[in-house]
């Protein structure tokens, strides 16, 4: 049936992710300019870039737990750290003093997936006990166990102050840390990074908004916005929230992996509950139960950085280096992350996503913008 | 015998000092409409509340659909086919409608996130089933215009349309109604009225109504248990109850009580006026 455009006729595509032909062509240009871009951006930008796609897939992994099932997680660097050491110790060096195995990528990435939700498994009916602050509480807990762990664990982790090295990142014999050549093009390690990173965000994205836009998703806000009512429409609390508290890790786990692989070092100082509030903040500025918030929000925060970096060169008062100047440069970035979550709490509760989407709305009635 | 839905035994519920149910028993047939009704705090809502499992009464037993019900959890209760709206709409503000009414369906979706991520064959199919479903309920109770709204941007008279089409959604065996119409105008009682109407003849689902609106429950209730401090002191068809001796000084006694206390506080403020 052909109709005015943007008629939608049949429920399988009034359902479909990208209901409209516009909405697939401006995702399908979107995604080979991001290709593109790879092969031009300086090494730095690529790095930033990759380690933003990875932690996007551990913001897209809190936001599941949190801004879909509504259980407030603070330990979410916990399971990040699960998977940067298991990835470690699956995937390092064998024979040196520190566990490891010498195995591919392909094996250690979705391990360490796999052992940090089942951490979040076994972390999970505390949830269906306790809610809001008391779980935030009890999460908060867990880094602290995280911490205690990884600092004592010499054998995996090698120690406060000396740490181990990342996992290889070796697929099926191919080393994405050397350089390497793609359909005649040169790449560095940080563009091959980059480029792999966001092939696993876009799997790993599209199979979340698979999850939420179906019945799994339903019944997580569904708790989230009232859990009675929600269990009396039949939804087991305690098993929903596992699959959340387990999805949720797993998506962490994969992050873990990858952004310490990117880095090339882990230190076990680095699972500490700021990481956590750094993950709650990419949720909140780009958008509580929202994909493309979540990775809004993570690419935001990934190059907040960069962001003050530019500015100290035309603000007078924010120096460059450590000494001198009114501000350094951490410091007015640590400023403006506390004063980011404050102000998107209150003024955008929907974050950059929802910011977006006004600006979409008043461009599609434009120029009826009322 | 055969038709006995729910047989509802001497349930007994208190909370810490108030006694909200003592010794409450009555019974509800397949395809009845049956009405609770009583003063405000008589325990109306408690019996919902453990008929559905959110509340665990301390005596008694409750046998839906055969199965003994007491004591078990809120979901497995819904799948064995009970479905309630709320005296407070309890929607999920932040969804659409339709996602309200597909969360009703919950139930009869069997697929897991295994398949939900891949989101092909059977997760595809059930959603597409589902929506068409969830489509007949939007059509039946006329939100067509809201389908896609979030609900708590909508009008209360809607919002209960749709807690209503939720509860629907869940194809139930008993529906548990608590004051549908409350806060309504006469035309949207009356549209709520005939829905109730065509839920009954149409569907032949089962219901418990509990309603302030007592012309409402006259006309259109099979029988009517009236229930006073916890404690039940009449059932019986609309019309015999209506004329019971006991129903009539409870209701009357209210406002007996509530016109002695006026008359008192004038007398007392005379007199206090009359002292200075
Ligand atoms: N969770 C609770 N904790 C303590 N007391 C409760 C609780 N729930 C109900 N009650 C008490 O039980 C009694 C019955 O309350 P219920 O809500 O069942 O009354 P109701 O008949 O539905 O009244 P209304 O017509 O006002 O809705 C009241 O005295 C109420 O205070
Ligand atoms: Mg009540």
């Amino acid at each position: 049936m052909r109709g005015r455009p943007g008629l939608v006729t049949a429920y399988q595509r009034d359902m479909a992710i990208f209901p409209t032909n516009t909405q697939r062509v401006w995702f399908a240009a979107f995604a080979l300019v991001m290709a593109l871009l790879t092969f031009v951006l300086s090494d730095d930008l690529a790095l930033r870039g990759a380690s933003a796609a990875a932690a996007a897939v551990g913001a897209i992994g809190l936001n599941l737990v949190t801004g879909w099932a509504g259980q407030i997680s603070l330990g979410h660097a916990f399971f990040l750290g699960i998977g940067a050491y298991t990835a470690a110790a699956l995937g390092g060096e064998t024979g040196g003093p520190l566990i490891g195995l010498g195995l591919e990528m392909w094996i250690w990435l979705p391990a360490a997936g796999l052992v940090a939700a089942v951490a979040g498994i076994v972390v999970a009916p505390i949830a269906t006990r306790l809610r809001g602050l008391y779980l935030a509480f009890v999460t908060l807990g867990l880094v602290f166990i995280g911490e205690h762990i990884f600092r004592e664990w010499d054998s995996l982790t090698g120690g406060i102050g000396v740490g181990r090295s990342a996992p290889k990142p070796i697929l099926f014999g191919y080393d994405l840390s050397r350089e390497g050549s793609f359909l005649g093009f040169t790449l560095s390690a940080e563009q091959q990074y980059l480029l792999f990173a966001l092939v696993v965000l876009l799997v790993m994205g599209f199979l979340a908004k698979n999850l939420v836009r179906g019945r799994v998703g339903r019944a997580f806000s569904a708790i989230r916005d009232r859990d009675v009512a929600a269990e009396i429409m039949g939804i087991n609390l305690a098993r929903h929230k596992l699959i959340a508290f387990a999805i949720s890790s797993f998506y962490a786990g994969i992050a873990g992996a990858l952004l310490w692989t990117f880095v090339g070092f882990i230190e076990p100082r680095s699972f500490s509950l700021t990481l956590s509030i750094v993950y709650i903040a990419m949720i909140l500025i780009g958008g509580a139960a929202s994909i493309m918030g979540s990775i809004m929000g993570a690419v935001f925060i990934t190059f907040l950085p960069r962001i003050v970096d530019l500015l100290s060169g035309y603000v007078p008062f924010i120096e460059d280096s450590p000494t001198g100047g009114f501000l350094t440069v951490s410091q007015v970035e640590q400023i403006l992350f506390g004063l980011l979550i404050v102000v998107f709490l209150i003024v955008e509760p929907l974050g950059l996503y929802g910011i977006w989407i006004r600006i979409r709305n008043y461009w599609k009635a434009w120029p009826f913008s009322y | 015998m055969t038709d006995r839905l729910l047989t509802v035994t001497d349930i007994r519920l208190a909370f810490a000092g108030v006694v909200a149910l003592d010794d409450v028993g009555f019974e509800v047939n397949q395809g009845e409409l049956f009405a609770i009704i009583g003063p405000n705090g008589a325990g109306k809502t408690s019996i919902f509340n453990c008929l559905n499992g959110v509340y665990h009464p301390q005596q008694g037993s409750i046998t839906f659909a055969g199965h003994d019900i007491l004591g078990m959890r809120a979901h497995r209760i819904a799948e064995l086919g009970m479905a309630r709206t709320f005296q407070n709409i309890e929607l999920f503000e932040n969804l659409t409608v339709l996602d309200n009414i597909l969360l009703g369906r919950h139930l009869s979706f069997s697929y897991g996130p295994f398949s939900a991520a891949i989101y092909r064959g059977r997760a595809k199919r059930e959603e597409i089933e589902n929506r068409a479903r969830a489509e007949d309920i939007i059509d039946f109770l006329e939100i067509q215009a809201f389908r896609k709204s979030l609900v708590g941007m909508l009008p209360y008279g809607v919002q209960k349309r749709v807690e209503l089409g939720r509860a629907l959604a869940m194809d139930p065996k008993l529906l548990l109604l608590d004051e549908p119409v409350a806060g309504m105008n006469l035309e949207e009682t009356e549209d709520i009225a005939r829905f109730i109407l065509d839920i009954k003849e149409e569907l032949g689902i089962a219901m418990i109504l509990v309603e302030h609106d007592m012309g409402l429950v006259m006309d259109i209730a099979d029988r009517v248990m009236v229930l006073d401090f916890g404690r039940k002191i009449a059932e019986g068809v609309p019309s015999v109850v209506q004329q019971d001796p006991e129903v009539i000084r409870a209701y009357l006694g209210e406002e007996f009580k509530s016109e002695e206390l006026h008359s008192a506080e004038v007398e007392a403020a005379e007199a206090t006026g009359g002292a200075s």
